[in-house]
């Protein structure tokens, strides 16, 4: 079975780097800054992942938080596939490992973080993934890439790079921890569409 | 996956181990405040129980619950079937009721099979135990238990001790632990072991004593006396003394070793209250294992896409 968030990759596409590994761990630090900053330090924050791609990330902007204040920063990975409004669409998916940090999630600012926010489906699956773990003061959203095209009324509060893209076009974020090296990839269709870009 | 659980023999490596780390994310929902997912909001299964059960059916609609089906029961005392309705009258009417899921307990064995391929009904179909013959989910709750304590059951070295003939745990358990590579050793007296037992993937031998000291999980099996029409074994007291588990016989045992029993277990017959309730014994927490497993199970049969073309996953890939 194949996880949902493995996107199969498009054949013959032109591949362009976006981000390379220095873009995305500046990026983070940035989030990092960002996210102390709206939250007036470390206090009562906890990341939470986004599987799979997010949950590195988390680790890292988690890591980057504990850096600069000095404190210890809860760090976890939550779920969403169970709560996806396209479950029924496809085969049953194997689960993602759901990992909240002692303490629980209650009255805590919940920072989610997601490599590419696209849709918007997966972080309305996971605020109701949320609230089946407990009631969050607040929940906050970091991502790494927004793409653009949403379909919910959902934003994100740290954005690590704004990438206007075509539909047709595919965002993938690469991670040390899976695929051997840091980068985001744009592939755009070997085919050139007729139809006019968004931008 | 297919469609139906109805053999652990139908189960590829990669589908048992599916099944073992999706239970293990499921077991985890049992810690939360809310115990529930929303995985199978809207889907109906039926337990259709034809032989007496306790913990199997629990466990069955306790899982169900926790993914959010509408779970419901159907026991066959008390029912139409007593008044003579066939299996195929019934499953009919399931049908119609629109049942996604049946989940079957019969005495014959077999039964799950006819129901899964008759075309009768269109539903995934869970064996729950059938007869003599197979009880796939207790022996994936097994492995998930020891995997559990022991971690991958690859050359983990189990010895399944008592009633062989009449267990349909023992055949679900030797076809799964082999497919896991675990090595099975089955132990009983030689009229306690089917006919046949050269053809399962698993070692026989009628001596309890010099099988315990090389074995990791010691499963003990009740002696089914509501199957027996024979005299299989002397007396009861000569069976305990060489086949039962008792303090001394564990003491023989590596000490990371489990004691497990599918229950319900007879004490004092085939396993001693004080080795039941020891620290090695996990026979508690199968039974909590259990739910998990039956939950993995329901979701990966009926949490996708369950309509006509199901087998061919490839042709569902709708684009991201």
């Amino acid at each position: 079975m194949v996880s949902s968030r493995d996107v199969p990759a498009i054949r013959n596409g032109v591949e362009r780097t976006v981000l390379d590994a220095g873009d995305i761990a500046r990026a983070l630090i940035r989030i990092s800054h960002e996210i102390l900053e709206r939250n007036k330090g470390a206090h009562n924050l906890v990341v939470l992942g986004v599987p799979t791609r997010g949950v590195p990330l988390a680790r890292r902007v988690a890591t980057r938080l504990a850096m600069i204040e000095q404190v210890p920063v809860p760090v976890g990975a939550i779920d969403t596939t169970m709560y996806r409004d396209d479950l029924r669409l496809r085969p049953a998916r194997a689960l993602e490992h759901t990992e909240i940090p002692e303490g629980g999630i209650d009255a805590k600012t919940v920072v989610l973080v997601d490599d590419v926010l696209f849709s918007g489906r997966t972080i309305r699956a996971a605020l109701d993934a949320l609230n089946d773990l407990g009631r969050p003061g607040a929940v906050r959203l970091a991502a790494l890439v927004d793409r653009g095209h949403r379909q919910l009324p959902i934003r994100a509060d740290f954005v690590g790079k704004n990438l206007p893209t075509a539909l047709n076009e595919q965002v993938r974020v690469l991670v040390e921890e899976y695929d051997g090296r840091d980068a985001v990839v744009l592939t755009a269709p070997a085919q050139p569409t007729t139809g006019g870009r968004d931008w | 996956m297919k469609k139906h659980l109805l053999s652990t023999g139908d189960l590829s490596r990669d589908d048992a181990l599916l099944i073992l780390d999706t239970a293990t994310e499921m077991r985890a929902i049992a810690d939360r405040p809310i115990k529930k997912s929303p995985a199978l909001r809207g889907r109906t299964i039926v337990n259709l129980f034809f032989e007496d059960s306790t913990r199997t059916r629990i466990s069955f609609e306790a899982a169900g619950k926790r993914l959010s089906a509408d779970v419901i029961n159907f026991a066959a005392k008390g029912s139409s079937l007593s008044k003579g309705e066939s299996l195929k009258d019934t499953a009919l009417t399931l049908e119609a009721m629109g049942a996604d899921a049946v989940v079957i307990r019969h005495g014959a064995s077999g039964a799950p099979h006819r129901l899964a391929t008759s075309g009768w009904i269109h539903s995934s179909v869970v064996n729950a135990g059938d007869g003599t013959h197979e009880h796939p989910t207790q022996a994936l709750l097994d492995a998930f238990t020891m995997r559990r304590h022991l971690g991958d059951l690859e050359g983990c070295r189990v010895a399944v001790v008592g009633d062989v003939l009449h267990s349909r745990v023992a055949r679900s358990n030797a076809l799964l632990l082999a497919t896991l590579g675990a090595d099975v050793t089955l132990v009983a007296p030689p009229t306690l072991l089917p006919v046949g037992i050269e053809s399962w993937p698993v070692a026989t031998s009628y001596d309890l004593d010099a099988t315990l000291p090389k074995s990791d999980v010691v499963m003990m099996l009740r002696v089914q006396g509501e199957r027996m029409q024979d005299a299989f074994f002397p007396t009861r007291r000569e069976y305990s003394r060489r086949y039962g588990l008792d303090a001394r016989r564990l003491a023989t045992m590596p000490q990371h070793a489990l004691v497990m029993h599918p229950g319900p277990m007879v004490r004092g017959m085939e396993i001693s209250a004080d080795v039941a309730d020891s620290a090695r014994s996990v026979i508690v927490e199968q039974v909590t294992n259990g739910v998990a497993v039956r939950m993995a199970v329901l979701y990966l049969l009926l949490g996708g896409f369950t309509g006509p073309g199901r087998t061919d996953p490839a042709a569902l890939e709708v684009p991201a």
